[in-house]
């Protein structure tokens, strides 16, 4: 079980950046923002938010790395948006531990209902 | 956006709330439906530790430290979430709590279970259940259906 396999073992590797890239406040911020308003400029998202626009740009190519957001160059301005297949990868981790805890109280049920 | 830091459950179970308490402070009861065999009582403030013993996992050490024991209401304590590396020290790592709230109602006892603080479990830790779940997972389904078939 330790063991890990050629693909389990990219999968790790492509795994951490993505959770590394969550735990921060400020790109948190971003993508919820980035989830209720849809795709947005460096100029719309720093507007209202007490970081600087470098910041925030240094923040989106993070987020962008750990392939979470997308920019898009639209004349003049960078457009950022959400990529949704990666937060399903996110949410991995915690159905896995989530299925694991139905098991659990499925033989709890069992336990107390006999 | 999706709740990383938390997990939260909840069951209808047809037994009276004194039972269910029972099935999870007692740590002989708790292992038994649970999986591990504990080797001592719950008490709070107290680490209490064991062996695992669901089939596939009889290599790992189970560890918590109890919080809270309100009589038949809030029974919580901390671990480390998929610990499953036996070769890994997790005890300088953050816990996750575990919270197990019971409820009576007309036909048994509401139990609501909520594991949270995910969102401080360091990074390369949640990535290894992704490689966890490729080796490990289809086996564990096939021994639940099995034991609870059984």
């Amino acid at each position: 079980m330790s063991q890990a396999s050629p693909i389990a073992a990219a999968q790790v590797r492509d795994a951490a950046p993505l959770f590394a890239a969550l735990g921060d406040e400020t790109r948190l911020r971003l993508l919820v923002r980035l989830a209720a308003s849809g795709p947005e400029s460096i100029t719309h998202l720093s507007a209202e938010s007490t970081v600087s626009r470098q910041a925030i740009k240094k923040h989106l190519d993070v987020l962008s790395k750990a392939g979470l957001v997308r920019g898009d160059r639209r004349g003049r301005e960078h457009i950022w948006e959400l990529e949704p297949k990666r937060f399903a990868d996110a949410c991995e981790y915690l159905d896995r531990i989530s299925r694991q805890w139905d098991d659990a109280l499925d033989r709890l049920k069992h336990f107390v209902e006999d | 956006m999706t709740n990383t830091d938390r997990i939260e459950k909840n069951i209808l179970l047809h037994a009276p709330k004194a039972r269910v308490w029972r099935a999870l402070t007692n740590a002989g009861e708790f292992g038994s439906w649970f999986g591990a065999r504990l080797e001592s009582d719950f008490a709070v403030g107290k680490p209490v530790t064991g062996n695992i013993t669901y089939p596939g996992y009889e290599h790992l050490k189970l560890e918590v430290t109890v919080e809270r024991m309100d009589a038949e209401r809030l029974f919580s304590f901390r671990w480390h979430p998929y610990a499953i590396d036996p070769k890994v020290d997790y005890s300088q790592e953050p816990t996750t709590l575990v919270e197990f709230r019971l409820e009576e109602v007309a036909d048994g006892t509401r139990l609501t279970v909520i594991e949270s603080g995910f969102d401080r479990i360091p990074a390369e830790r949640r990535a290894e259940a992704f490689r966890m779940n490729d080796n490990g997972w289809a086996q564990q389904m096939e021994n639940i259906q099995r034991h609870v078939a059984g």
